[in-house]
C-alpha cells in the first residue's frame, strides 16, 4: 500500500486536532492575555541578521561575555525599625554573601515628612527604615565602606535629599563623592502612574529629577541617577507589555526633559538604568527582558542620535512579583521566586531581588531573608543556567514572543504621543485606567477559575499552619520622635536657617537645587524640613482618583 | 429600597490603589454605590465622607503596616461623631494575629490577599439582607 508522503507541520497540525484537548476551562494565553498558540517552529522565526551579545540591538544582553565575565549582583532590598536595627540586617546580609546593599525606607521617610509629623503615627519604621536627617544616614552606615560598596536607594519624591545625605556620610567616612557607586529609584514618573507616592506636581518634580541627573554627571560620574521602574506599574496590575512600554515611555520623556535642559544625550545617557518585575508567566518575561533591550537600543540610536554605545544599552535590576505571593500556604512563595528569579536570570538582569516567602505577610524575617538570598545563590552555582549567554535566544516560542511584546510595546508608545505625551496622559488617568482595568481583568479570571493561584483558588487546605513574622516593637515610634527632635535641638541654628533660607531662594528660581539641598543636610535640616521648604514653593499635588 | 452606601478609603501614607480599586468596581457592579475617597485619608477624612455621603459602611484599606494605628481611629472618631452604627471593614497586609485584635477594636470584617471578591459581596449582603438593588 502506498502512503502518500504528508507535509511534516500540516501532519502536526492534523494530529494536535484530533487528540482530546484538557478539559478544564482554564486560559492558554499568557497572564498578560497574549494568546498563544500550541507550537511555535521556524515559519514563526523572522528573517533578521544574527543577533550577538555585546551587540546592538543587545536582544541577548549588553555584556558579550554575559554571566561568564561576571554573575548578575544579588541586591536584597531591606529595611526596618531604625537605622541601627537596619545596619545590623546590612551586616548580617554581606556577612552571608550578599553583594550590594538595597535600601528600604519607611513610608514617612518615603512621602518626605518626619517621624513626629502627625500624619507618621502608627507608620515608623514599618516598610522600611525611618530616615529623619544626616544623624539617622549615618547611623545606617557605620561601619560599613561607602567606597567598596554600592548601595541601591529606593526613594522617589524626596530623592535628592537622601542622595545627598549619602553623598554626606561618604564626605564623613573620607570618600569623594566621585567614588560612589550605587543607584537612586528617583523615578516620580511611575509614582504618579503606579505607586502614587507624589508629592510635588509633575513640573517641580520633573525638575528635580533633571537637577539630579545634572548634578551627578559632573560630581557623582559612577552613580545611577534614576532606576525607571516598571515593577511598580506591574505590581499595580499592568500587564507585561503594558510595565514594558510604560517604563520605557518614562525613559523617553525623561530623555527628553534632560535634552531640554541642554544637557548632551552621551552624557547622562549612560547611568540611566531601569527596574522591571519578574512574574510568574515564565516565558513571558525572559521575552518582555529581551524585547526592553531591543526597544532602548534603537530609541537611543535612532531617535535620540546617541553616538556612544553605552548610551543604547539598557541595564536593569529585577525584583520578583510580590503580587504573585500568596498569604495562604506562605511556604509556596519560596518555589514561586525561584522560578521568577529564573526567569530574570534567562532574561539577561544586571541585579535581582528575591522576595521572601514571608513577605505577604510583613518584612521579612532573618531567616526568610536568608532564604531568599540563597534562592539566588542556588541559581548562580547550582544549576549551571549561567553558564550559557541568552541560552533561550532562537527559541521559534521565545523569539516569537520577544517580537510580540515589542510589538504591543510599540503600539502603546504610538497611543501616549497622541494624547501628547507621559504627563498629559498622566493628567489625563490614562495610565491609571489602562492598569486598573487590567487589574481587573485579572481579578475576574481568578474568580471564574479561568486562573489558578495554588493554594488560593484551588488546591486550598483549611487551616494554614502560622509562620513566624517580624514585628516591628511599637516603642520604636517614640523613640525615633525623641530622635529627630534632639537632632533639632542640637544643631547650630545659624548654619541651619542661612541653608534653609537660601533653598527657598533657589526653588523659587532656576537654580540646580543640589548643592542647596546638600548643604541644608550637612547643617542637620531634617528631611521634613528640606520638604516643606519646596512645598511652599511648588506645591502638592492631588490625583483624581480613577476607578 | 435605596442601595447601601459605602464609603472606600485608602488610609495611612502608602500608595498602593490596586486592591481598593478592585474591590470598588465589584461592589459597584454587585449593586452597591461606592463612593472612593482616594489616597491618604485620615480617619477624621474618612468619618467625614462616611458622614457627608450618608453612607452605612466604610471599607479601609492599607499596605503599610499601620493598620494597627489606623483602623481603630476610624472607629474612635464614629464614637466621636456619634455615628457608631456605620459598620467598618478593612482589607490589606494584615497578619493573622491582628484580625483578633481590631475585631475587639470595632472593626467588623477584615479580609486579606487572596480573598475572593464573592466573599466580600456575600458579607455585605449577610450584613444588610435587604440593602443592594
Amino acid at each position: 500500500m502506498k502512503v502518500r508522503a504528508r507535509d511534516p507541520k500540516q501532519a502536526w497540525q492534523e494530529d494536535f486536532e484530533s487528540s482530546p484537548a484538557r478539559d478544564d476551562g482554564l486560559e492558554t494565553s499568557t497572564i498578560s492575555g497574549i494568546p498563544l498558540r500550541p507550537l511555535y517552529t521556524s515559519s514563526d522565526l523572522p528573517k533578521r541578521e544574527e543577533e550577538l551579545p555585546g551587540q546592538f540591538p543587545y536582544t541577548r544582553g549588553i555584556h558579550p561575555s554575559g554571566y561568564r565575565g561576571r554573575l548578575w549582583t544579588m541586591r536584597q532590598f531591606s529595611g526596618f525599625a531604625t537605622a541601627e536595627e537596619t545596619n545590623r540586617r546590612y551586616k548580617y546580609l554581606l556577612a552571608n554573601g550578599q553583594t550590594g546593599l538595597s535600601v528600604a525606607f519607611d513610608m514617612p521617610t518615603l512621602m518626605g515628612q518626619d517621624s513626629d509629623a502627625p500624619t507618621s503615627r502608627g507608620e515608623i519604621g514599618h516598610c522600611g527604615v525611618a530616615i529623619d536627617s544626616l544623624a539617622d544616614m549615618e547611623t545606617l552606615f557605620d561601619g560599613i565602606p561607602l567606597a567598596d560598596i554600592t548601595t541601591s536607594m529606593t526613594i522617589n519624591s524626596p530623592a535628592a535629599i537622601l542622595l545627598c545625605m549619602y553623598i554626606a556620610v561618604a564626605e564623613k567616612q573620607g570618600v569623594p563623592a566621585a567614588k560612589l557607586g550605587g543607584t537612586l529609584q528617583n523615578d516620580i514618573l511611575k509614582e504618579f502612574i503606579a505607586q502614587k507616592e507624589f508629592i510635588f506636581p509633575p513640573a517641580p518634580s520633573m525638575r528635580l529629577v533633571v537637577d539630579s541627573i545634572e548634578y551627578c554627571a559632573k560630581e557623582v560620574p559612577k552613580w545611577n541617577t534614576i532606576s525607571i521602574s516598571g515593577y511598580h506599574i506591574r505590581e499595580a496590575g499592568s500587564t507585561a507589555a503594558q510595565e514594558l512600554a510604560f517604563t520605557l515611555a518614562d525613559g523617553m520623556a525623561y530623555v527628553d526633559a534632560c535634552i531640554e535642559r541642554g544637557m548632551r544625550i552621551d552624557d547622562f545617557a549612560s547611568r540611566l538604568s531601569f527596574f522591571f518585575d519578574a512574574h510568574i508567566d515564565f516565558f513571558e518575561e525572559i521575552a518582555k527582558f529581551r524585547a526592553a533591550r531591543r526597544i532602548w537600543a534603537r530609541w537611543m540610536r535612532e531617535r535620540y542620535g546617541a553616538q556612544d554605545e553605552r548610551s543604547w544599552k539598557l541595564r536593569f535590576h529585577t525584583q520578583t512579583a510580590g503580587v504573585s505571593l500568596t498569604a495562604q500556604q506562605p511556604e509556596l512563595n519560596i518555589a514561586r521566586t525561584a522560578i521568577e528569579a529564573l526567569a530574570a536570570v534567562l532574561g539577561g538582569t544586571q541585579s535581582l531581588h528575591t522576595n521572601a516567602m514571608d513577605e505577604v505577610l510583613a518584612l521579612p524575617t532573618d531567616k526568610a531573608a536568608r532564604l531568599a538570598l540563597r534562592t539566588q545563590q542556588l541559581l548562580a552555582y547550582e544549576t549551571g543556567v549561567a553558564n550559557t549567554i541568552d541560552p533561550l535566544g532562537g527559541s521559534y516560542f521565545v523569539e516569537a514572543l520577544t517580537d510580540e511584546i515589542e510589538r504591543q510595546a510599540e503600539a502603546y508608545f504610538k497611543r501616549i504621543e497622541e494624547i501628547g505625551g507621559v504627563i498629559p496622559a498622566i493628567e489625563a488617568g490614562f495610565f491609571q485606567k489602562e492598569i486598573a482595568d487590567a487589574a481587573f481583568r485579572y481579578q475576574q479570571e481568578l474568580e471564574l477559575k479561568r486562573r489558578v493561584v495554588v493554594g488560593v483558588n484551588e488546591f486550598t487546605v483549611d487551616e494554614d499552619e502560622p509562620i513566624e513574622i517580624l514585628r516591628i516593637d511599637p516603642r520604636l515610634e517614640s523613640e525615633q520622635v525623641a530622635r529627630v527632635r534632639e537632632v533639632r535641638s542640637k544643631r547650630d541654628p545659624a548654619r541651619w536657617s542661612t541653608a534653609i533660607a537660601r533653598l527657598r531662594k533657589a526653588a523659587a528660581g532656576t537654580d540646580n537645587l543640589m548643592p542647596y539641598i546638600l548643604e541644608a543636610v550637612r547643617a542637620y535640616a531634617t528631611e521634613g524640613e528640606i520638604m516643606n521648604t519646596m512645598v511652599e514653593v511648588f506645591g502638592l499635588y492631588t490625583e483624581k482618583a480613577v476607578i | 429600597m435605596r442601595p447601601v452606601r459605602i464609603v472606600l478609603a485608602k488610609v495611612g501614607l502608602d500608595g498602593h490603589d490596586r486592591g481598593v480599586k478592585v474591590v470598588a468596581r465589584a461592589l459597584r457592579d454587585a449593586g452597591y454605590e461606592v463612593i472612593y475617597t482616594g489616597l491618604r485619608q485620615t480617619p477624621e477624612m474618612v468619618v467625614d465622607a462616611a458622614l457627608q455621603e450618608d453612607a452605612q459602611v466604610i471599607g479601609l484599606s492599607i499596605h503599610s503596616g499601620a493598620h494597627m494605628t489606623l483602623f481603630p481611629a476610624v472607629v474612635q472618631e464614629l464614637k466621636r461623631r456619634k455615628a457608631t452604627d456605620i459598620v467598618v471593614f478593612g482589607g490589606g497586609i494584615i497578619p493573622d494575629d491582628d484580625i483578633a485584635a481590631l475585631k475587639q477594636k470595632g472593626v467588623a470584617e477584615i479580609f486579606t490577599p487572596g480573598t475572593p471578591l464573592q466573599g466580600i459581596v456575600d458579607w455585605l449582603r449577610k450584613r444588610f439582607p435587604e440593602g443592594a438593588r
